[in-house]
């Protein structure tokens, strides 16, 4: 190794929780006062017996002390100040213009119940943005209500008991098939609407067999939801075999477009047959993780399935915009209102950023920096390749197995990704259940990350494989040099142990 | 995009052994490619123009800024403390995702925070991270019930707001499904605008998974009655699930202190924007038994030793129940959420601490029953339900216009009249849902009864 690694600590703040800080007496809101004609008795005000008698034992702090605070716990939060190559999750920048305008009364201030004179601006971005993801997809409309990518599945779980109840089909079609690679949102989303969930295993190619899928489809398919490439990188070249196999029996095919970054301006999901697809405008559309939402599963669909999409629709005549909330067939609501509208904002701003050039070299970029993390992350000696038979170069992510340094080390991926951080970069995400590599990681690095970057993170990766076997109780007892050390999570789904607030934890604390 | 760079790409290109990068799209077969070339709007390569063309467009709206508003039903006007807007904004948590305990823990610390403040608030010990929305968590509430107890059929009440209605019956599933759940509707006391006890006793039975109900109502109504609502249920072995406005804990008991199994509801109103409707998020909060705990479909995270003696972290827990975990076979279903939100709510809460909750309940009792002095007072209005918080009926059957008719007419005078209920509760005749907070001055609703007095006197 030339290179030097990052010279790096986190901020340690030794932050209370925030219940164990300030004064009874000290404020850091003040109500107003209510106006003379305004002032009643507020007992008068209410039903017998409804009012509180013990006030919440809230902290009590001033209005610094809360800004402090705070701003201490985002110092202790890695986030993407480091380098983040989270597999699956597409890390890009979030323009910070996107947070500037959405943050913009005309937005903020906004409710989504205001006569629609007065809501033509966010109506319009709305309807633009719909039009690009039909022409990204070929589909017909798209609705932004489902909060997420799994609230996306959950829609067209919906969708697709209301198509076939429809057609009086629905008590005989209780099966789902998805695959074994294909996002657990899929088959749990599948399950809580209702259906049967049958997972299809990989074949020998990486992805399961078209074999497998017919003899599982049947006159009881309702649909078939499916990842397309995987998180391993594999594409399934036999997916339209699939979706004219379970048109055949009848059912519906749902594309979870979550690695669509990879494929972006290349395919379109109506041209391979499918019925329906969600994009997530958080991840492949630039719109900010926050953690985990707010999100939005973009969810279209082709003219067959419009009838039955939760309402409202934003529709356009004569360069006024209106919402259409008639909808007989619809399967009315996922989620209240019309869904996380400043992600949608954002996305629409992304893609008017990078227009159809942009975006094919944004794909062309993620998948190159792939292969060119490939290349790397083979030079560490004990990584290696999920289904490395598999000649063609992968798309936009791939799956490695560190297996080989667990059994020469005793060193496992989560003390890895312990490790790891101490150099101030992110942990690499392992994978969804099951694990059908042993000790997996997937790094994914997109079009954003910067080759010195790509090579810095590697760099990390190969110097902690080494400290594996130079000195593992230093990995295993990691971190060192992060806001804290390792968590001993050992107690979490222990009911005595677990506390999820803090007057738990102190019940808790009190009866050990 | 730092690779575009040409000699850069070039030397990724080299590194791989390409000439071309369409070399490494050779997984997808020549019939799956794109047919015909792809039309979208043309670049806006800068930030100034890029960001002259969103303010354009978004300038067309209208907002509770450039109106007096009075618009609520799901989604209200309040004040964001400025500091709220700060850390919303702060980069680490915009763009922070999963990560380890250590690094990001002072964003684990603020989601254990916001758990542990609403706790308070609601007196319950046990709180999953957020929901999308209100309807989402109370359609996870029922299904929770339904397991718990092996039941199917679910009361709630009959003036339930139709959005988060909506979304219940999306939950609830079709008839044709095996775990159909049964919504039955409450009828709902004309005067007080709480729940019908009598109807509410002949439709509970043996098979009652789960009672709901909401103090303040969906159409803001205190419940009176709650614990006798309680009672009832837990007497045919029903679970309870109370919908609260997290506001009203300051003045209003909590769910806890009548019996509540559940408590559900929306965290909008702890310091988040309206963002036309992009502001809603849902909790979900039991008492710590694992009964209960067993069920949580949400993720949460646990306070936990670190290696350091006297040191705390936090850890997911009861992550192996989560469809994450066990897939189709996982408590119904998580993802993405509103997790940046509850980052927000936790330094809202901490901001108002007990007294503030107090003040601003009480201000917000004071505004309404204010606003329901002076629209009362209007010939042809009627104010429907004596006590309410932050929402009011205001009936104008007596006054022979429409709601939409007097809507337009404020709107002409630069006001966004209440939200319109003659559709969804014909019941209720021409009335309308109008919203009142701290932020509705005297002289906003002044200015509001002025412009009823002069559209109703034409």
């Amino acid at each position: 190794m030339t290179r030097d690694l990052p010279r790096y600590h986190a901020a340690v703040w030794d932050e209370p929780v925030v219940l164990e800080l300030g004064r009874p007496g000290r404020r850091g809101f003040l109500a107003p006062e209510p106006e003379p004609d305004v002032r009643a008795d507020v007992d008068a005000l209410l039903p017998p017996g409804v009012r509180r008698e013990a006030p919440p034992a809230l902290p009590e702090l001033s209005e610094f002390e809360v800004q402090r605070h705070y701003l201490h716990l985002a110092q202790m939060t890695l986030g993407m100040m480091g380098i983040n190559l989270f597999g699956t999750c597409t890390m890009k920048y979030n323009p910070r213009v996107n947070e500037r305008v959405t943050a913009r009364p005309e937005l903020a201030e906004v409710h989504p119940g205001q006569p629609e004179e007065t809501l033509q601006g966010v109506l319009e971005v709305v309807h633009r943005f719909e039009r690009i993801l039909r022409e990204l997809s070929g589909m017909e409309r798209f609705v932004f209500q489902p909060g997420g990518g799994a609230d996306a599945a959950y829609t067209h779980a919906c969708i697709t008991r209301a198509y076939h109840a429809s057609r009086g089909e629905l008590e005989r079609r209780t099966e789902v098939i998805t695959t074994i690679q294909t996002h657990p949102c899929s088959a749990a989303t599948a399950a809580a609407a209702g259906f049967d969930v049958i997972t299809l295993p990989l074949g020998p190619d990486g992805y399961p067999t078209l074999e497998s899928l017919k003899a599982a489809v049947s006159d009881r398919t309702a649909a078939l939801m499916v990842g397309n490439p995987d998180d391993m990188g594999i594409y399934n070249p036999e997916i339209k075999q699939w979706v004219e196999a379970v048109h055949e029996a009848g059912g519906l095919c749902f594309y979870d477009h979550a690695n669509f970054n990879g494929v972006m301006t290349r395919i379109r999901a109506r041209e391979l047959g499918f019925d329906a697809c969600m994009y997530m405008l958080h991840k492949t559309f630039a719109g900010p993780k926050g953690g985990g939402g707010p999100a939005v599963g973009a969810y279209g669909c082709a003219e067959h399935l419009v009838p039955f999409l939760p309402r409202p629709l934003v529709e356009e005549r004569d360069g006024r915009y209106g919402l259409d909330h008639d909808g007989p067939q619809s399967i009315g609501r996922v989620r209240e209102y019309w869904g996380n509208v400043p992600v949608v904002v954002k996305a629409y701003s992304w893609v008017r950023a990078l227009g159809a050039e942009g975006l094919r070299q944004a794909a062309d970029l993620s998948v190159i920096a792939n292969n060119y993390m490939e290349t790397r992350l083979l030079e560490i000696p004990g990584v290696t390749k999920s289904h490395p038979q598999i000649a063609a170069h992968r798309l936009e992510m791939t799956r490695y197995s560190l297996e080989q340094v667990t059994e020469e080390t005793g060193i496992d991926v989560h003390d890895i990704q312990n490790r790891m951080v101490d150099y101030g970069v992110d942990a690499p995400w392992l994978a969804h259940e099951p694990w059908l590599i042993p000790q997996p990681i997937t790094p994914e690095p997109g079009e954003l990350w910067s080759k010195e970057d790509i090579d810095t993170w590697i760099d990390v990766l190969a110097a902690v494989v080494q400290e594996a076997h130079d000195d593992p109780e230093r990995v295993r007892t990691a971190p060192h040099n992060q806001a804290i050390h390792q968590v001993d999570a050992s107690g979490v789904d222990d009911p005595d142990q677990w506390a999820t607030t803090w007057r738990a934890h102190l019940r808790k604390r009190a009866a050990a | 995009m730092a690779n575009s760079a040409p000699d850069l790409r070039r030397e990724l290109l080299d590194a791989i052994g390409v000439a071309d990068p369409e070399q490494l799209f050779e997984q997808i077969p020549a019939d799956h490619r794109l047919r015909g070339a792809l039309t979208l709007p043309p670049a806006l390569r800068s930030e100034v123009e890029l960001e002259r063309h969103l303010r354009t467009l978004l300038a067309r709206n209208g907002s509770a800024e450039s109106h007096l508003s009075f618009l609520g039903r799901g989604v209200w006007p309040h004040h964001v403390p400025a500091i709220c807007d700060e850390l919303a904004q702060r980069t680490e948590f915009v763009t922070s995702e999963w990560g380890t305990p250590a690094s990001d823990h002072g964003r684990n610390q603020a989601w254990f925070e916001f758990a542990s403040q609403l706790g308070e608030l609601l007196e319950l010990d046990f709180v999953g991270l957020p929901v999308y929305s209100w309807g989402c968590a109370l359609g996870h509430a029922v299904r929770m019930a339904a397991r718990i107890t092996g039941r199917r059929r679910v009361l709630v009440p009959a003036d339930l707001d139709p959005e988060r209605r909506a979304v219940l019956r999306t939950y609830c599933e079709p008839p044709e499904t095996r775990s159909h759940l049964t919504i039955e509707l409450v009828a709902v006391d004309a005067e007080t605008g709480g729940l019908d006890l009598a109807d509410l006793e002949r439709r509970l039975g043996d098979d009652v998974a789960a009672v709901y109900f909401e103090t303040p109502t969906s159409l803001g109504a205190i419940e009176g009655r709650a614990a006798e609502i309680a009672a009832l249920a837990r007497g045919r072995g029903a679970e309870t699930i109370a919908g609260v406005d997290p506001l009203s804990l300051g003045v209003l008991a909590p769910p806890s202190s009548y019996g509540a199994d559940i408590a559900v509801g929306s965290t909008q109103p702890l310091g988040i924007h309206m963002n036309c409707g992009g502001g809603t998020g849902g909790f979900i909060a039991t008492r710590d038994e694992e009964r209960y705990a067993r069920q949580y479909p949400t993720l949460q995270v646990s306070i936990a030793p670190t290696r350091v003696p006297g040191e705390h972290g936090f850890a997911m827990a009861l992550f192996e129940q989560s469809s994450y975990g066990r897939r189709e076979e996982g408590n119904d279903w998580t993802g993405n959420s509103v997790y940046l939100w509850a980052v927000v709510n936790a330094a809202y809460m901490a901001l108002l601490g007990p007294q503030g909750f107090r003040d601003l309940g009480e201000l917000i009792l004071q505004r309404c029953h204010y606003a329901a002095r002076r629209l009362g007072a209007l010939d042809g209005v009627r104010i429907r339900y004596p006590h309410a918080f932050k929402e009011l009926v205001v009936d104008f059957s007596g006054s022979g216009r429409t709601v939409a008719a007097i809507n337009a007419a404020l709107l002409e005078r630069g006001i966004f009249g209440g939200s319109d209920l003659s559709t969804d509760h014909p019941e209720l005749g021409q009335s309308a849902l109008y919203c009142v907070t701290e932020v509705h001055a005297q002289e906003d609703i002044d200015r509001l009864a002025d412009a009823l007095q002069e559209v109703l006197a034409r």
